[in-house]
């Protein structure tokens, strides 16, 4: 990856300064801040009280939250597929999917009911039409907010941005064990992985149900540019 | 569309809203429906005092710095082989994206909703070189296809419209055959913009607060157009209002969680979207050309003067929400893209008081929105001076005004004082008092009083009421 252009920095820059009445500086540590209520925020939760709060929280988002143990996951995903009429469906080739019994086996099982599986799949040129034809797109949760009722995915070239977006209708696969209080836990980590010089992904994405507007008369409407309907599928994995 | 939009004088403005049945309906349980959810969710998040406390903080850090964390920002953005360009003007931030646009010669651009590329008039520049640019947000949808109707409120932009005029818009401009109801015009917009973002060549973004640390950018939506904005155009760019920043991703969720609670009353919008740089190899969604382009236009005038926590502003509108002057003139009355009490404070600012003069009149200096605002932002502080400036600088203003006004500011100066003259202000406006109804006031509120009554400062300061109505007393005005 060559390096990109950076124009008009420096006169730009020293604009600011001289408003502010001091010269550049070189370095600028970060101030140990006074208040940080955000850590307050369920802090001596269980992983069950947690889950109580997702789930409370996800009445509020229009989000159908089914729990299951790992061995029924794949059974609650058919039975949503049902629900949402499915003809097809999408999902990131990710291994953790797999592993929760969306193998393929189940995409032979939903072969005989009509039901067509794509797969994401980096080195095709097709995966945008295939994501804007599905019925549903199906992500593993990587972190999970419980205050929030969201999901955040991380992208790469298997775990596509579309398959949470193009897409009627979206499942999210959370093992219980990825539940955090709140975006405060996400943020943290990420902010980990930058000081360990990690390159962030491309794209990541906190998710909390379906897309909404509320842009005529103030009345909420669920489902605009994004998936219309969301199911959270819960799985125990402790 | 400009900074400042229409001519109209600022008086024939409130004249107009005022005349707006609907839209004074409308702005008046949009307010009731905002606020009432700001401060369920508020609560919700257990000291609030102490989040505002904490947002303060971080912007007052971020400002103070915001050189260093904007070289930090470019520097991670170039690394990862995105493009930065640095706009001290409206007309250098244009020339950039016009000149991307046509290299890559994008005859469809789609776009998320920015109040910046509003403020710079970006659309109308694209357009002149014959490019179709569309907006995607569906408030802003909605104005677009109406012959570019100035937005009226910060988050929802078409809160002046009913659905039946919304209904007659898309049948006229686009062929719409179903009802008013919100649900079949939403789809309908849907099944709209679906095509356009599939088939556009560039995409253009706002951002909401950018990540130092790791060159980021974060979107905070709930329509998910800002996703199929940034996900399936080969080029994107985003164009930031050079402020809106913070060091790390710590800091993001903080002003993150005050900006959805504050904006409408969510935990979380459906959508916060971090990206960081192009899409990366192998990766099949996203750009494979990131532009940043990051704007002064004015701003940096405001550095290192008494109104510099303006900057600090998130624009979630929770000063708009309360602001009872809003509440009866509505935004198009402000005739700027920034309306409300922020609006009042920041566009003399950004485009001078020769044409906006009057704005800062337009408060009752009840201090409702320095007290909403989730970052602390002294706004009716600011109002005050800004009054000062233009009666006692500028001499714009009339002698009597210049002398109100010197009173006032001694008095405003300390915010005990303040408090106290709030507290006496119905002593003090007893003389023009008839009733509970001030029909002729005193130079400061003459202007007011000139269209319609002013309810008599009762003892029950707003501030008062409205701690009360937190606990479930006062309900009824």
């Amino acid at each position: 990856m060559s390096r990109g252009t950076v124009q008009n920095r420096t006169s730009f820059l020293n604009n600011i300064a001289e408003k502010m009445g001091r010269a550049r500086v070189d370095h600028v540590e970060r101030p140990v801040y006074k208040h940080r209520p955000q850590w307050e925020v369920y802090a001596d939760a269980t992983a069950d009280e947690l889950l109580d709060v997702f789930k409370e929280q996800c009445q509020h988002i229009h989000t159908d939250v089914i729990e299951v143990e790992k061995s029924g996951v794949a059974r609650a995903v058919a039975e949503t597929f049902g629900r949402y009429q499915a003809e097809s469906y999408l999902m990131w080739d990710d291994p953790r999917l797999k592993d929760v019994g969306l193998d393929d086996r189940f995409q032979e099982q939903m072969k005989q009911l009509d039901v067509d599986t794509f797969i994401w799949n980096p080195v095709s040129d097709d995966n945008i039409r295939v994501a804007e034809q599905a019925t549903v797109g199906i992500t593993y949760s990587d972190m999970t907010l419980a205050e929030s009722g969201t999901v955040v995915l991380f992208s790469s070239s298997e775990k596509g941005r579309a398959v949470s977006l193009l897409p009627e209708t979206y499942i999210a696969i959370i093992p219980k064990s990825s539940l955090v209080p709140r975006m405060t836990q996400a943020t943290y980590e990420i902010h980990q992985r930058v000081e360990n010089g990690e390159r962030l992904p491309s794209c990541i994405n906190f998710i909390s149900g379906p897309s909404n507007s509320a842009d005529i008369e103030m009345s909420l409407v669920v489902g605009v540019h994004g998936p219309v309907k969301a199911t959270y599928i819960v799985f125990d994995d402790e | 569309m400009p900074l400042r939009v229409g001519s109209d004088a600022f008086a024939e403005r409130v004249d107009t809203g005022l005349e707006d049945a609907f839209m004074r309906g409308a702005v008046r349980s949009a307010q009731e429906r905002l606020r009432e959810r700001k401060h369920t969710s508020s609560e919700q998040l257990g000291d609030w005092e102490a989040w505002r406390d904490h947002g303060e903080e971080i912007r007052t850090h971020t400002l103070n710095h915001l050189d260093y964390y904007l070289e930090q920002l470019s520097d991670n953005i170039a690394e990862m082989g995105g493009h930065v360009f640095f706009a001290e003007t409206a007309e250098e931030a244009n020339a950039y994206v016009r000149e991307v646009a046509r290299k890559k010669e994008a005859k469809k651009i789609v776009k998320s909703k920015s109040m910046v590329t509003e403020e710079i008039s970006l659309n109308e520049v694209l357009e002149a070189d014959g490019r179709e640019v569309i907006e995607t947000d569906l408030g802003e949808y909605i104005l677009q296809i109406d012959d570019h109707d100035p937005p009226s409120h910060i988050v929802a932009p078409a809160l002046h419209k009913n659905r039946s005029q919304i209904r007659d818009v898309f049948t006229e401009r686009k062929g719409y055959s179903k009802t008013d109801d919100p649900d079949e015009l939403t789809r309908f917009a849907r099944e709209q913009l679906r095509q356009e973002f599939l088939d556009a060549d560039l995409g253009i973004t706002g951002c909401n607060f950018a990540v130092a640390e790791s060159g980021s950018i974060s979107l905070v939506t709930n329509e998910g157009n800002a996703r199929l904005v940034s996900a399936l155009p080969k080029t994107q760019v985003t164009v930031m209002g050079m402020e809106r920043i913070v060091p790390t991703w710590e800091e993001l969720d903080v002003l993150v969680s005050l900006l959805c609670r504050s904006a409408v009353g969510q935990k979380l919008t459906s959508y916060i979207t971090g990206l960081t740089g192009p899409k990366t190899e192998g990766e099949v969604d996203g750009p494979e050309e990131f532009h940043l382009v990051i704007v002064d236009n004015g701003r940096s005038k405001i550095l290192g003067t008494q109104f510099q926590s303006a900057l600090h502003c998130i624009r979630c509108a929770a000063c708009v929400n309360v602001c009872p002057v809003y509440r009866h003139v509505g935004g198009h009355a402000y005739g700027s893209i920034y309306n409300g009490p922020i609006g009042a404070v920041l566009t003399p600012l950004l485009d001078g008081y020769e044409n906006n003069k009057d704005l800062p009149y337009a408060s009752s200096l009840c201090a409702a929105c320095t007290e909403a605002c989730p970052v602390k932002i002294p706004l009716h502080e600011h109002l005050i001076a800004h009054r000062q400036i233009i009666t006692e600088k500028e001499k714009l203003g009339s002698m009597p005004e210049r002398w109100s006004m010197r009173l006032f500011g001694t008095g405003v100066s300390r915010s005990k004082l303040y408090r106290l003259a709030s507290k006496n202000a119905h002593l003090a406006l007893k003389p023009w008092t008839k009733g509970d109804r001030i029909s002729s006031g005193p130079s400061l509120i003459k202007e007011w009083t000139r269209s319609r009554d002013l309810p008599a400062p009762s003892r029950d300061r707003f501030r008062d009421w409205w701690m009360r109505r937190g606990k479930g007393e006062g309900q009824d005005e």
